[in-house]
């Protein structure tokens, strides 16, 4: 590993800590009753949303779902923004009309995510098209769960993006679970990525904890997407630690995975890539000190969206048409 | 001045809108087939190519996400249902995604998207190619409704529509094609939210679109004959609809019909009546009364079919009607 390579996985696992840290206090605040909009927590899956985002652009597009803080921020979204907007602000980054699940950040490509499964997969199928039609070397990409792929949608976009081409990368986030419901309840067997096959589109199964195998294998499938060579699928699995909603870890909720989140404790995305850094001889002081920082950042982010005012009933009918 | 068909019309504007904006393109299923769009779309995709004019896998869902996508981006997409049964297909990227877009960000982007819908009815086609489903969108936020009724209406009204900026549902009707009238031949639009008076009368305001303006028109003529003035409302746009006009024609007339051609039951007809119950109550000498389907599925026979479809002879017959019980209602009196 080269220099370079290091400074690379450092990058990806600031990003990844600040998503996971963010997400923490997201649910602290959820349990301490001062967030009320339903929030779809992103830990345990940090490395997908930063190493796929490390590999764009400006100008590329990036869709999301009910979870996406972590691609929102994995893609540059602003923080305070993010927080502000969780709790309910009009400084929050969809003005206070979204909340966790409706997020917005056009500087950064996120033109909207919604929590409709597999609702943005087509609206990326989409901004391809546009891109492509203006000869544009834009990237679009769309983020989903396994769930999303039992959806109609997914199937029509695939094709849809797989005939004309299109510089689309469909990132499957397979965590396994369909809100309550295990892959294995929902499908016949665990092949999620060679649905790509009968689209005529090349895909991947690959491991989701690994953010470099993440980074790699999506730098492959934007290459070939701005080189005009069409979409790819990557399947990316990974886990979900908290419960499907909320703070909580679904065993309220009678789902029994205590054994499985044992195991995927063990694969933790950022210890990875922690002990891959200790091994190239990053010092202990880098992660002290990047801790230190990023808890800071939250804080002030935090502190700022507390401070800030909440959206004027006067304003109930604003927006309705653009 | 010059005469075009209704399908030539349409046909007019998708030429010219193409031809004068680069954002603009059409995608759905048919588009290359006149078995699908009739005349209103023939050889465009000659003219544009058909990397612009984008003939579909079958695939409502996904080509109407795709075109808000692309007009998310920056581009001024027409989606195509080349039937509105069809179009349900496309339910959740219309309502749930288009229509809500602006106002769940906050107003930071909009969705220039139009959705053309095209009613195809009669023929014996049945209740999965027939319907009207207008009122279903007319009660959702964040999308404008268009259903022009003349050649005129409907070049101005798709133009209108692309240059909108916000989701716009236009409604054409095949029953309507071959209808002639004078049309400009440069680009012009007809504004969306604005309704015309096409017959001026004093009795009866009869309020329509679409096919069912036709049916009006023709009504106001016999009641005419039969000594009744009735004025008559082209509305145009459904949503939003031009209460002014219609407010101020019932306050002249005091009595309204109006004529849709969807469901009577939570339908156009029923959201006017409701309008003018509110605002004109006063003004009301009779009881606003609907002339729209009954609420059955349409039916194939075409027995059961001329049962089925309102037409100007429903019009006149519920006119008469009107006018009758405020007659025994005088008598009463004296």
């Amino acid at each position: 590993m080269t220099s370079s390579d290091s400074e690379l996985l450092r990058h990806l696992y600031r990003t990844m800590l600040r998503v996971r840290l963010t997400e923490e206090r997201l649910a602290a605040l959820v349990e301490a009753g001062e967030i009320k909009t339903p929030c779809h927590l992103y830990i345990g899956q940090e490395a997908i949303a930063t190493g796929v985002c490390a590999t764009l652009t400006d100008g590329d597009y990036v869709w999301g779902g009910h979870r996406s803080h972590g691609h929102y921020l994995a893609r540059g979204g602003d923080l305070t923004s993010l927080l502000a907007e969780i709790l309910g602000r009009v400084t929050g980054c969809s003005k206070g009309r979204g909340g966790s699940m409706h997020l917005f950040a056009a500087e950064v490509g996120i033109l909207g995510t919604v929590p409709i499964v597999a609702a943005t997969i087509p609206l990326a199928v989409g901004t391809a098209l546009a891109s492509k039609m203006r000869k544009e070397s834009r990237v679009s990409v769309a983020f989903f769960g396994d769930g999303a792929m039992e959806e109609g949608q997914f199937h029509e976009s695939m094709n849809l993006a797989a005939i004309y081409g299109l510089p689309v990368l469909f990132v499957c986030e397979n965590n396994f679970y369909a809100s309550h419901l295990s892959l294995l309840e929902r499908r016949r067997a665990d092949n999620l990525y060679q649905t790509a096959e009968s689209h005529g589109m090349p895909s991947a199964r690959l491991d989701g904890n690994d953010v470099r195998e993440v980074y790699a294998s999506a730098r492959t499938a934007v290459d070939r997407a701005r080189a005009g060579l069409g979409p790819t699928l990557l399947e990316y699995r990974t886990y979900r630690w908290r419960g499907h909603v909320g703070a909580s870890w679904d065993e309220d909720v009678g789902v029994k995975r205590r054994a499985e989140l044992q195991d995927w404790f063990a694969a933790d995305p950022i210890r990875r890539a922690a002990d891959a850094l200790t091994a190239l001889g990053t010092s202990r002081a880098f992660f002290e000190e990047l801790v230190t920082a990023v808890i800071g950042e939250i804080d002030e982010a935090v502190q700022a969206a507390r401070r800030a005012p909440a959206p004027s009933p006067a304003e109930l009918l604003d927006h309705v048409f653009a | 001045m010059r005469t075009l068909t209704y399908a030539q019309a349409i046909r007019e504007a998708f030429e010219q809108l193409l031809a004068s904006d680069s954002r603009v393109f059409v995608i759905g299923q048919g588009l290359w087939s006149p078995w699908y769009v009739g005349t209103s779309m023939q050889d465009l995709d000659r003219r544009f190519g058909r990397d612009r004019i984008i003939d579909t896998p079958v695939s409502e869902n996904a080509t109407t996400g795709a075109a808000i996508g692309a007009a998310l981006a920056g581009m001024r997409p027409i989606v195509v249902h080349p039937r509105m049964d069809f179009m349900l297909l496309a339910a959740d990227p219309i309502i749930n995604q288009a229509a809500n877009w602006s106002y769940m960000f906050g107003g930071q982007i909009g969705v220039p998207l139009v959705i053309r819908s095209i009613i195809n009815r009669g023929g014996e086609q049945g209740a999965q190619h027939s319907q009207a489903l207008q009122a279903f969108f007319l009660h959702v936020p964040g999308i404008k409704i268009v259903m022009p009724a003349s050649p005129f209406d409907a070049k101005g009204l798709l133009i209108a529509a692309v240059r909108d900026g916000n989701p716009v549902m236009y409604i054409d009707d095949r029953w309507l094609y071959d209808s002639v009238g004078e049309v400009p031949s440069e680009m012009y639009e007809v504004p969306i939210g604005s309704g015309v008076v096409r017959t001026s009368g004093s009795q009866l305001t009869i309020v329509a679109s679409s096919w069912m303006t036709e049916q009006a028109l023709e009504a106001a003529e016999t009641l005419r004959a039969r000594g009744l003035s009735a004025e008559v409302i082209d509305l145009r746009s459904i949503k939003p609809w031009d209460r002014q006009l219609v407010l101020t024609s019932v306050r002249k007339t005091g009595r309204l019909i109006v004529a849709d051609g969807g469901w009577t039951t939570g339908g156009v007809a029923a959201e006017i009546a409701a309008t003018v119950g509110n605002e004109a109550f006063d003004y009301l000498k009779a009881p606003v009364q609907r002339v729209a389907l009954p609420d059955a599925p349409a039916p194939t026979s075409r027995v059961l079919e001329r049962a089925y479809y309102p037409t100007d002879k429903h019009i006149v017959a519920v006119a008469e009607r009107m006018m009758a019980r405020v007659q025994s209602l005088a008598l009463k009196v004296v």
